[in-house]
């Protein structure tokens, strides 16, 4: 087995890279959160001065890319490649952002769980030796996403009690070789588990096995005690999943139970009219790129596990009564 | 030989899931959600009875005040679709906005006003039924079965 591989799934850095530097911006709704405050950038219009929904993500995108590498003081072509996407058919605003950000890219789509695909990724780009400067980012939008999965926007519609509500959010996060500050320890890739939920209004309940066994993997490949990490982060499991993991987590005879909590549910308020929580490639990813990174910097937090958790769902497939593929991967982020 | 088997376990598995899940997931609020309903289902077709009978005392026929009942209605529908206020309307009364014709009128607006940045043909032509088309496609089977029963029983 390679120096590398730990376990069955997980990889461990023996270049740990460092997050150089990290931004978040957020839409209006996310602005009002509990968290508001904590994000770079609260947007107060939906379109960004844009004349479409696709077009004001893109360039959420590419302002969340730009901001990650200002605070370096450098510009986006010092990085030497992009890694993202987001959850638009053919990853639209990740392709429209790379064209004008101008940097060679790499797509990706693994739905809300793209945030750790890119930090895993662009990690492992660095740590064997490829690139020195990489960047990780992407982005979700509540109108673009809605219009192509949902319904229209003018649309009576009730919503279910268990449905969660696209984030208007980007995050982006530049990876450096060596470096000191926060790094990517190790990482866990996980399997699609598919345990026949086929709910397109409950997301939750369809991830939360995926997070629940690339979790269980990680602390065993790792060899860790369940209560190693200050704290274990799932992307978007809302509500519904975050109850359903806790009782996988009873399952799965996880004790002491971990420190968890879901950017799903920590992203809105109660009152905020989001049913189960927020979902979105951009929940996670702002979430992680606004308060958590800067409460591991501030030293509040020390170990965390970031769990990124994608329903890869199709409406083409769901329509045809197939069940929500989900996938989950672990990112250990620490503080040494 | 092991196939079947390991089938079986994947299904119970999943069947253990899905008990899991029913049990976890929030339960809609049924009553509250009939009330609202009924009420604001009630109230548009109150609105539609008041001007079918100011328009009869106006001396117009019963048959043309309901044509025009209707084509009122689903102005409206469509012009509180267009500010913004009948899905908001929706959220709550579900049921009791979808039902009644004027429901059938913000799904044609909405999808009009959503795809229209795609453009009048594939956009707006081709999407503005995406969501009524299918009432319109088995209201027209319906209706063809009836005449057909109509003309048999003739």
């Amino acid at each position: 087995m390679s120096a590398k591989k730990k376990g069955m799934q997980s990889v461990v850095f023996l270049n740990p890279p460092c997050l150089a530097s990290w931004a978040s911006i957020v839409g209006p709704k996310e602005g009002e959160g509990p968290w508001g405050n904590s994000f770079d950038v609260k947007l107060s219009d939906y379109l960004l001065g844009e004349n479409t929904w696709e077009k004001a993500e893109s360039k959420l995108l590419q302002d969340t890319v730009t901001m990650a590498m200002s605070k370096q003081g450098l510009g986006v072509d010092e990085a030497e490649i992009l890694l993202a996407g987001d959850l638009l058919n053919q990853i639209a605003s990740a392709n429209f952002a790379a064209r004008s950000l101008n940097i060679p890219f790499l797509g990706l789509f693994g739905a809300c769980s793209t945030m750790a695909e890119s930090l895993i990724l662009g990690a492992m780009l660095l740590d064997g030796g490829f690139y020195q400067r990489v960047i990780a980012a992407t982005s979700s939008h509540h109108y673009s996403a809605e219009r192509q999965f949902r319904f229209a926007i003018e649309q009576g519609v009730q919503r279910s009690p268990s449905a969660q509500w696209t984030a208007t959010a980007s995050g982006a996060v530049v990876l450096e070789a060596g470096g000191a500050g926060l790094k990517i320890t190790a990482a866990t890739v996980g399997k699609i588990i598919d345990m026949e939920q086929s709910d397109v209004n409950n997301m939750g309940a369809a991830m939360a096995p995926a997070a629940a066994d690339t979790i269980k993997m990680h602390l065993a490949d790792m060899e860790l005690a369940s209560d190693h990490y200050d704290l274990i982060v799932t992307g978007d499991l809302g509500s519904v999943g975050a109850a359903l993991l806790r009782q996988l987590f009873v399952r799965d005879g996880l004790v002491p139970a971990p420190n968890y909590s879901d950017c799903g549910i920590l992203l809105y308020d109660e009152k905020q009219d989001v049913h189960a929580g927020a979902s979105g490639c951009g929940c996670s990813a702002a979430m992680l790129c606004g308060p958590l990174l800067a409460k591991m910097q501030r030293g509040e937090l020390n170990k965390l596990l970031f769990v990124g958790t994608g329903a890869l769902m199709s409406p083409t497939t769901s329509f045809q009564g197939e069940s929500i593929p989900c996938i989950a991967h672990a990112v250990a982020i620490e503080n040494i | 030989m092991n196939m079947p088997q390991n089938q079986q376990l994947k299904q119970a598995e999943a069947a253990e899931y899905k008990a899991l899940v029913d049990q976890v997931n929030p339960k809609p609020t049924y009553i509250k959600n009939c009330v609202w309903a009924f009420v604001i289902g009630g109230l548009i077709c109150m609105i539609g009875q008041i001007i079918t009978n100011g328009l009869i005392k106006s001396g117009m026929e019963l048959k043309a005040a309901s044509s025009l009942t209707s084509v009122s209605l689903i102005f409206l529908a469509a012009l509180f679709t267009g500010l913004g206020l009948y899905d908001e309307l929706a959220k709550r009364a579900g049921a009791g906005t979808i039902v009644p014709i004027t429901g059938f009128a913000n799904a044609i607006v909405a999808s009009a006003m959503e795809f229209k940045r795609e453009g009048y043909i594939f956009g707006v032509g081709a999407k503005i039924f995406s969501v009524a088309g299918p009432t319109l496609v088995f209201g027209f089977v319906i209706s063809v079965i009836i005449g057909l029963i109509k003309v048999i029983t003739d």
